[in-house]
Order: C-alpha cells, then sequence, then structure tokens
C-alpha cells in the first residue's frame, strides 16, 4: 500500500512516503516539502485506503451473495444493488443539480445508499414464496429489479447537461479519486464489521451450501439467516458503492478466486475474499492513474478489462462448475 | 429417542397432502414409511425434521413438540439424510461431514475435541476415510450416500429420518448400509422405495396412501397380499424364510385393471 501511494502523475520515493506517514500518524519526525506532504496525506493515502475497503466489501457482499442465492454468478450487480446505487446518485447529480466533491458528494453518497438499500428491500420482498426466500427468485426479481432501475437511470440521464453526464459516467463506473479522510472511517467501520460478522456465521454459511432442506436438518433457520445476509449485503453495497461508485466485477471474480484455492469454507473463504479484493483494488487504482498519465481511468473499465479475460480463464481450468 | 406423530394435518396450496397421520417409533426402533409416490412420505419427513410447520397436530421427538425447540435445539436431536440435490457445494468430504456439528455451536464456537471425535468416529464407521480429502462434488452416487450418512451420524442424533438413502447404492452397498444404521441403534425413520429392502431393515413398517396412514404394525402384519392389491397395485406375499429374514415375492404380471406394477428398483 505505501508504493501504491508512492506512484502516480508525481513520484515519490517510498522512504519519503514512509516519513509523511509516520510523522502523521505519530507525529513525530520532519514533516519535509509541503507540496509532498500534501500529495502523500491529503490525495493519495486516503484513495489507497478507500480502494482497499472498496475491494474487500465488494468481494465479501459478492461471496455471501453467492452463497445466500446458491447461484455462482450473483454478486451486487447481479441482484441489483449496483443499479439501485446508480439511480440514487444520478438523481442527485442530474436532478438536484450538485457537483461531486465537498458537500454535493456527501448527498451523492446517501442517495447511492439509500438507492442500493431500496433495491435490496425490493428483491427481498419480490423474491420470497409462500413466506420464505426462494433462490432462483431472488436472483430473477434482482434481474428484474435491475432493469427497471436501469431504464429509469437512462432516462434520467437523458435529462442531464453534458457536464452532469461526465459526472455521471465517471461515477457509474467507479472511482475512488475522490478519496477523502472523512469517508473512511464510516466505509472501514462497516466493512469490517460485516466481514466479522459473516465469518462467524461461517459455519451456517457452509450449511447453506448443503441445500435449504439439509441446512434446516442441521440446525440451521434458513429462512432467518437468509434476511440476516440479506440485509448486510445490501448494507455493505450501499456503503461502498455509495464512497466508490458502480466497481463491477470484484464481487464476482475474488471469491470465486479465493474458492479455487482454499476451498468453500467461509471460515476462510470470506477473511481471505475481503484480504484478496482488498489488494486487488489497490493494484486496479494503481493502474487507473497510471496507464495514461496523467489523465485517470475509471475503475469499472479496468475491473472488467482485467477480470473478464482471468475469469474466463479460471471457468476453463475449473471442472466443479460444469456440473453446476 | 421416542418420535411421536399425532393427528398431523398438512396443506399446501389449499390441498391437502397429509390427513390425520399418526406414527409412533419406539427408542431403538426402525420404522419404514412406504408408500407409492406421491402419498405423502417426503412431506411426513419434513416434518419431522422441522423444515414444515404443520397446519395441525403435533410431530414430539423425545416428549417435546419440535416447533417449540429451535431449530438447533432441534437439530441435536435429529439428523437427516435426504435426497442428493446435486448442487455443487466445493466442500471436501471431511467438510461435508463435519457439517454435523452446525447446531452443536453458537455464533463464537470454535471446533473443539468433541468435534473432532464426532467427526472422525462417523468417517471410520461410514467407511468415507479412503476419499476423505476429495471434493464431495466428485464422488459417485454411492459414495455421496455414505458422506451424507456420515454428517447425520456427526451430528450424535438421537433420531434419525432417512429419505430412499439407498436409492444409488447396488446391491451390497445396500445391504452394507442398512447394517450399519441397524448397528448403530439410532431410533430411525426411514422412506424406503423398496418394499423388499423395507421388509428387511424395518422393525415396523407404516403406508401412506393418498395423504392418510392406511396400516402400521410389523412388517408381516402390514405387507398383506390385500394390502399389496390395493395400495401398490401388485400381487404379491411375504413369508419369513428359514434364516429369519423377510422376503416378499411378486407375481410375474400387474393387476388384470392396467395398472402397472412398481418397477423393480
Amino acid at each position: 500500500m505505501v508504493v501504491a501511494v508512492s506512484i502516480g502523475a508525481v513520484g515519490i520515493p517510498v522512504s519519503d512516503v514512509w516519513r509523511i506517514l509516520l510523522h502523521h500518524v505519530t507525529g513525530r519526525g520532519a514533516a519535509g516539502d509541503p507540496a509532498l506532504d500534501q500529495i502523500v496525506w491529503t490525495f493519495r493515502a486516503p484513495r489507497v485506503a478507500l480502494a482497499a475497503v472498496v475491494g474487500a466489501g465488494l468481494a465479501v457482499a459478492g461471496a455471501v451473495l453467492q452463497t445466500l442465492v446458491t447461484n455462482p454468478l450473483a454478486d451486487p450487480v447481479v441482484l441489483g444493488f449496483s443499479y439501485g446505487a446508480s439511480l440514487g446518485a444520478v438523481l442527485v447529480i442530474t436532478l438536484g443539480g450538485v457537483a461531486i466533491g465537498g458537500l454535493g458528494g456527501l448527498g451523492v453518497s446517501g442517495a447511492a445508499f439509500a438507492g442500493a438499500l431500496a433495491a435490496g428491500a425490493l428483491v427481498f420482498a419480490l423474491g420470497q414464496r409462500r413466506g420464505r426466500l426462494a433462490p432462483t427468485r431472488l436472483v430473477l426479481a434482482g434481474v428484474a429489479v435491475g432493469y427497471v432501475l436501469l431504464s429509469v437511470t437512462s432516462f434520467v440521464q437523458l435529462l442531464a447537461t453534458p457536464t452532469e453526464l461526465r459526472t455521471v459516467m465517471f461515477w457509474m463506473l467507479g472511482s475512488v479519486a475522490g478519496a477523502q479522510w472523512s469517508q473512511l472511517p464510516v466505509a472501514t467501520g462497516v466493512v469490517l464489521a460485516s466481514t466479522l460478522v459473516l465469518t462467524m456465521l461461517g459455519r451456517r454459511l457452509n450449511a447453506l451450501l448443503a441445500g435449504d432442506e439439509s441446512a434446516t436438518a442441521l440446525g440451521v433457520d434458513v429462512n432467518r439467516l437468509r434476511a440476516v445476509l440479506l440485509v448486510i449485503s445490501a448494507l455493505l453495497t450501499g456503503t461502498v458503492i455509495a464512497v466508490a461508485g458502480g466497481v463491477g466485477f470484484v464481487g464476482l471474480m475474488i471469491p470465486h478466486l479465493v474458492r479455487l484455492t482454499v476451498g468453500a469454507d467461509h471460515r476462510r473463504l470470506l477473511p481471505l475474499t475481503a484480504l484478496l479484493g482488498a489488494v486487488y483494488l489497490v493494484l486496479v487504482d494503481l493502474l487507473s492513474r497510471t496507464v495514461n498519465r496523467p489523465n485517470e481511468l475509471p475503475l469499472g473499465i479496468l475491473t472488467a478489462l482485467l477480470g473478464a479475460p482471468f475469469f474466463l480463464w479460471l471457468l476453463r481450468r475449473d471442472k466443479g462448475l460444469d456440473t453446476a | 429417542m421416542k418420535l411421536t406423530v399425532d393427528r398431523l394435518h398438512i396443506t399446501l396450496d389449499r390441498r391437502p397432502i397429509l390427513r390425520d397421520v399418526r406414527l409412533e417409533a419406539e427408542k431403538g426402533d426402525i420404522v419404514g414409511l412406504v408408500g407409492p409416490n406421491g402419498s405423502g412420505k417426503s412431506t411426513l419427513l419434513r416434518t419431522v425434521y422441522r423444515s414444515l410447520r404443520p397446519a395441525g397436530g403435533v410431530v414430539e421427538v423425545g416428549g417435546d413438540d419440535v416447533w417449540r425447540l429451535s431449530a438447533r435445539a432441534a437439530a441435536r436431536r435429529t439428523a437427516a439424510v435426504l435426497q442428493d440435490t446435486g448442487a455443487v457445494t466445493g466442500l471436501s468430504v471431511i467438510e461435508t461431514v463435519a457439517l454435523g456439528r452446525t447446531a452443536h455451536h453458537g455464533l463464537l464456537g470454535r471446533d473443539g475435541a468433541e468435534d473432532r471425535r464426532a467427526v472422525a468416529e462417523a468417517v471410520a464407521r461410514c467407511g468415507v476415510e479412503p476419499f476423505a480429502d476429495r471434493d464431495y462434488a466428485t464422488l459417485s452416487g454411492g459414495e455421496r450416500q455414505r458422506v451424507l450418512l456420515a454428517r447425520a451420524l456427526a451430528q450424535r442424533p438421537r433420531l434419525l429420518v432417512l429419505d430412499e438413502l439407498t436409492n444409488h447404492l447396488d446391491i451390497r452397498a445396500r445391504f452394507e448400509l442398512l447394517d450399519l444404521i441397524r448397528s448403530t441403534g439410532i431410533t430411525t425413520l426411514a422412506v424406503l422405495h423398496d418394499l423388499d429392502l423395507a421388509a428387511r431393515l424395518c422393525d415396523h413398517l407404516v403406508v401412506l396412501h393418498e395423504g392418510a396412514v392406511v396400516a402400521a404394525g410389523p412388517v408381516l402384519e402390514v405387507l398383506t397380499p390385500d394390502l399389496l392389491a390395493d395400495v401398490f397395485g401388485v400381487r404379491g406375499r411375504t413369508e419369513r424364510h428359514p434364516d429369519g429374514v423377510v422376503r416378499l415375492t411378486y407375481a410375474a404380471r400387474p393387476l388384470a385393471d392396467g395398472r402397472e406394477a412398481e418397477p423393480g428398483r
């Protein structure tokens, strides 16, 4: 992460980065060059930290949703959460006429969060059958709700001015470029707490893999577990998308990659998924600001561009998925 | 542990599935549940492992209504081996067996000596050591059934519920599995498609037909030629051979009214 902070439009030696970070964290040592200090502490450090938190959050949400709906394709995008967040954000950006950054950024984040939760609640309500949450229904409801939200989002975009549209595009493709220290405590707290709670539920998540009837016979209250998981994953997705926009493919790719290496036991899977998701998005963000310097690419473009071919390669290797 | 099902009614989509079902299994008994397809056997099992809440009546395990117990508490008494759904879990065999310990832990419980012992015993008993580290998805049907039985035994249940346990097995594996279940001494309620197998395994049989119990009792008293004709639509008789085993003999042709005989599974 320190190395990631040192690389960017302006290269800064790793030793300087260490010194600046140490100075801010411990208050000791010299402050050094104020320009470098500002780049490191005000811009890059929060950005790298946010990328890590967002990567971890999206990857964990994906892993849980895949188990929740017993479908290897599930992630926050498939279940419509991401589209809910997009609609909320786009509404604020265009109709609210608020610019990203500063107070306006808070408005966009809040709306994205509300959008993700609302989409989650809708999918939750539609995914029930005889009072039980049915996996296939949940997926279908998620996809349908997602399409509706996407079409409304597209319609709202038609009303946007070109400047607003550019902001919308950048937001929908995801970015941690505007990261500020103030965004970190809440996002970090939610991601850490969710990962912890979900890992504690790991044994029950494992039982869910055996199918609903068997999980019930193993002592799991399947319906209640599904409800809890849905709430946590919507909360997780909402929080993360609110600060970073629609970064796709992390939630789909990272959990599968971890499963292939350490197996499906959630007590190992979830913490490692969080870790790998964090590392992955820090690297992707690093790429996003270096491949085309000094311009930046949205994260979503890179996650899909890097993720999809890699994912297809994994699919070809993994024989277990053939029978799924 | 004693199982009592009393005046059980189940309705799904306003269609009655079970009507006034009564059934008892004394501690250590093996009770077979038989009946044609669609007679409500699996539905009855679901009420016992607490997956389906009955519209009326009670299911008691060890004297307690299962719906007054939590899902976890019920699962510490009752384990079920259900028909394999073919789902790819990504879990290894040993991890699958360890799922049996789920009900013995709260949120913070870590695997302890007791868990390891229960899993190791179940693995040894069901003979799944040779493939303990393999991915469950790569096993044959027969191997899967043994793993699922091991998972149920790792649960340390006092009532075992089995749904068509022997479906995928060859004849030798069937007998081995039935012997294994007998040797555990656990009270068992088993749905069996194969009447001959039911007659061999069970102390008592309960016959379900169109959602109601039409006969219950010791095997020889239940499987009469009349019952075989009325419920299953086949001509046949049961007798106890000199070696003590109850055998069924079917007539070659189905009954004359056009109903086909149960295919010999």
